[in-house]
């Protein structure tokens, strides 16, 4: 019988194995990252901004040019690559404590100037790197090993619904809200994602993709248990956007 | 033809971006340097030469953006005042880290804290010692004069891509303020995008040619061997522009029994106290660091051998004289002479702590 | 030999024009060929708070630029005229607008001369002038540049819709060399 090759492996990643955890999403965003550059034909145009949290060594895995940035600086690093290199598809790749707690402040100018770069946000609502501390967007009642007893609002404020409020402004041209726990959001994504790379090349400002992601290990639960309560708490309060 | 002005030192720095082919500027606005700003604003290079200006909305925002558009092999600069390079040090750190050329020039205000608006010479150690986080070195250059403020533009720039390290031009507000006869230098154009493929695409960021090595600008090493290894090769770097780089100014030294050790606005003012000490009779002599990392530790040493006393002048409460105090060790007499937190130091001033200090002891 | 030096300071309200009267000294001592610094009392002192402009005019490269003992002094105010007066060099000049001083000067050791450059430049409509009718009182006792470098200096750092004012300016400039008087 025929070999039918179904699936294979995306030419632009690497054959460096993950350091990331079973279960988590990062994976499967840097894979469909690779997919969507390779399809558009801008590998050899893509630079890409890590940043620092899990996500940090992302330059192994993606076989692009890449920026490894200061805690929180990456949407000001992008804005200095994209300005003087106009030409080149300019993205940051940062995890919900990089952009949203102590990279507010440049993200939000970023957008705000209508930089033509794209923002891949992947928001997991606690800080994985670093032992599962709680994050911006920690959910209330969630716990995590700096809120043993859940999020208190009195205490910790709001979960901060970071793309909402981006999209709030002038120089933001597109934002959308995926995530990739299932095959068809993967699908969906891979959509999503081309239009924000394809609207940042056609200047129209700045794309914000948000990932509603996982992170089992930070939820202590086993990669199925994460997904079902990605499914069942995550979803309600940080939305996917409609097709 | 040769272009000659009458500008501030802030002014000079702008014109001379533009002049020396520089590809991008960002910066936000400090007292006393933002005609820096304001002036390449008003000469909008971006219609002559495509270079890029942009107001950031901090200077954290305005050192990452020199660390991304450096990345990419691109000439960049930025310019603040003293708070605002506290803020960039993290910045400074990381373009260091991984070795990367850019230029910032710090018109220095007296501290600490928002401290005042005011000259001031106390970034000393921040600029020579410790910029950041981590063992590393940026090239520093002392401008004293409104020429020096545009000509060292141009110096910073080949010293930095030479060394792919960053370069301070640590300057202050009396010689960012001040007008002075300026001549301006033909315009270089700018690389073009081929020429820094060419010439940068070992290590810079500027899209990966298909099927060719993907280039990877960072300064994070999980393993610290490796990450020790990155710190022998800075250090080798360091030492090289230690040998090679060394830039003073002596003005009567070789036969003075005294020298006054001073750089940027209070070398001016120390010229002057000089000339008072010369004119009652006293052999004394000026030695002005131009480079104050790498210091001329030898320079110092050797050209000054007859002197029996130094006295450190500088806006601070004495930074400086501790390369001074390594540079001559135990063989003379050194004193520091300052005033602090803005204010000025006359050259009667520092005419009188010369006789107080040193001359009638 | 002793060559030329002048350091002077030029000292007043923000809005009087203090600034510029020092640029347009230093712009003609440049057009000259000597050597020139202008280093402003720089802040946010902005019109009605103090202004005052170091400037040095040399045949010899200047070395510093900040002075504390002055050849000249201009002074367009009482609280100029009480921190400044003091330190002008012993057979220095000081010139003043009378206009608003309460306490006039009383050294004996320096040459004093007065320009009611205010109430004069209002009376001939050249209100925004007065301060030029200054630079040229100053210049008539003190001719450490010509008259017409000191115009052309003015050209030079005026901002070209402002060129259509240049000949009530020099018309002002002259008139202060004819009403500048010794005190």
């Amino acid at each position: 019988m025929a070999e039918e090759l179904v699936y294979k492996k995306p030419r632009l990643l690497t054959d460096k194995d993950f350091h990331f955890c079973p279960g988590c999403s990062h994976g499967t965003i840097h894979k469909v990252i690779a997919e969507v550059i390779d399809q558009m034909g801008m590998e050899n145009s893509s630079i890409g901004i890590t940043p620092v949290g899990c996500s940090v060594l992302a330059y192994n895995y993606i076989d692009i040019d890449w920026v490894q940035a200061a805690h929180g600086r990456a949407c000001a690093v992008a804005t200095g690559i994209k300005r003087l290199n106009p030409s080149k598809l300019v993205f940051t790749y940062q995890g919900d404590g990089d952009l949203a707690a102590i990279g507010t402040g440049e993200t939000i100018h970023a957008a705000n100037r209508g930089d033509n770069i794209v923002v891949i946000y992947v928001n997991n609502a606690v800080y994985g790197m670093t032992g599962g501390q709680m994050a911006p967007t920690t959910l209330l009642g969630m716990k995590t090993v700096t809120t043993p007893n859940g999020r208190d609002a009195k205490l910790h404020g709001y979960p901060f619904k970071v793309g909402e409020m981006i999209s709030q402004l002038e120089g933001v041209c597109y934002f959308t809200r995926q995530s990739v726990h299932t095959a068809a959001g993967v699908r969906r994504a891979r959509k999503a994602l081309r239009r924000a790379f394809e609207l940042s090349m056609e200047g129209r400002g700045l794309s914000f993709v948000e990932f509603v992601g996982t992170c089992s290990s930070g939820w202590k639960m086993s990669a199925v248990e994460a997904n079902k309560w990605l499914d069942e708490n995550m979803l309600p309060f940080y939305p996917l956007s409609a097709e | 033809m040769s272009d000659i002005r009458l500008m501030k030192g802030n002014e000079a720095v702008a014109h001379a971006a533009v002049r020396c082919g520089c590809d991008g500027y960002f910066g936000y606005p400090i007292t006393p340097q933002s005609e820096v700003l304001e002036t390449l604003m008003e000469l909008r290079p971006w219609e002559s030469t495509g270079m890029v200006v942009l107001q950031a909305e901090s200077e954290i925002g305005a050192i990452n953006m020199i660390y991304g558009a450096a990345c990419t092999g691109k000439m960049v600069m930025t310019s603040s005042s003293s708070p605002g390079i506290s803020l960039m040090g993290e910045g400074f750190s990381y373009i260091a880290g991984a070795e990367l050329p850019c230029v910032v020039v710090n018109v220095a205000r007296g501290g600490p804290g928002l401290g005042t608006i005011q000259p001031g010479q106390s970034d000393y150690f921040l600029a020579t010692k410790a910029g950041g986080h981590g063992d590393f070195n940026m090239i520093v250059l002392a401008p004293n004069s409104v020429q020096e403020m545009y000509n060292f533009v141009f110096d910073a720039f080949e010293l930095a891509f030479k060394y792919r390290n960053p370069v301070m031009i640590l300057s202050d507000g009396v010689i960012g303020q001040m007008m002075e006869r300026v001549e301006l230098s033909e315009p270089l154009p700018r690389r073009t995008d081929g020429q820094i493929v060419e010439q940068m695409r070992s290590w810079a960021v500027t899209g990966k040619p298909v099927g060719a090595q993907r280039n990877i600008v960072t300064s994070v090493q999980l393993d610290p061997i490796v990450q020790e290894n990155v710190n022998h090769r800075l250090q080798a770097k360091y030492k090289v522009i230690r040998e090679k780089e060394v830039r003073y100014e002596a003005i009567g030294c070789e036969d003075a029994d005294h020298i006054l050790v001073a750089y940027g606005c209070s070398a001016r003012i120390s010229h002057k106290a000089m000339e008072l000490a010369r004119d009652a009779g006293h052999k004394v002599g000026l030695f002005r660091p131009v480079t104050l990392f790498p210091f001329p530790y030898e320079q110092l040493d050797s050209v000054c051998k007859r002197a029996k006393g130094f006295l450190s002048v500088e806006l601070s409460a004495g930074q400086m004289i501790e390369d001074v105090r390594l540079a001559v060790g135990c063989r003379a007499r050194v004193e520091h002479f300052g005033r602090m937190g803005g204010v000025i130091h006359s050259p009667n001033e520092v005419w009188q702590a010369l006789q107080e200090k040193l001359l009638n002891r | 030999m002793k060559t030329m030096q002048e350091e002077m300071i030029i000292a007043g309200f923000g809005g009087q024009g203090v600034l510029s009267m020092g640029k347009i000294l230093a712009y003609s001592g440049m057009m000259q060929g000597y050597n020139v610094s202008w280093m402003p009392a720089y802040g946010p002192e902005q019109r009605g708070g103090t202004a005052n402009v170091t400037v040095v005019v040399s045949e010899r490269p200047v070395s510093s630029p900040i002075v504390q003992e002055y050849d000249t002094a201009i002074i367009l105010n009482q609280q100029s005229m009480d921190k400044f007066e003091p330190m002008v060099k012993p057979g220095g000049i000081l010139i003043y607008d009378t206009n608003g001083i309460t306490r006039h000067p009383s050294r004996s050791d320096i040459a004093i001369y007065t320009i009611d450059a205010t109430a004069e430049a209002a009376t001939r409509g050249l209100s925004r002038m007065f301060n030029m009718m200054i630079l040229g009182g100053y210049l008539a006792v003190k001719p450490i540049v010509t008259l017409d470098s000191a115009i052309k200096g003015l050209a030079k750092s005026l901002p070209e819709r402002l060129h259509r004012t240049l000949p009530d300016n020099e018309k002002a400039m002259r008139l202060g060399g004819e009403l500048i008087r010794k005190a």
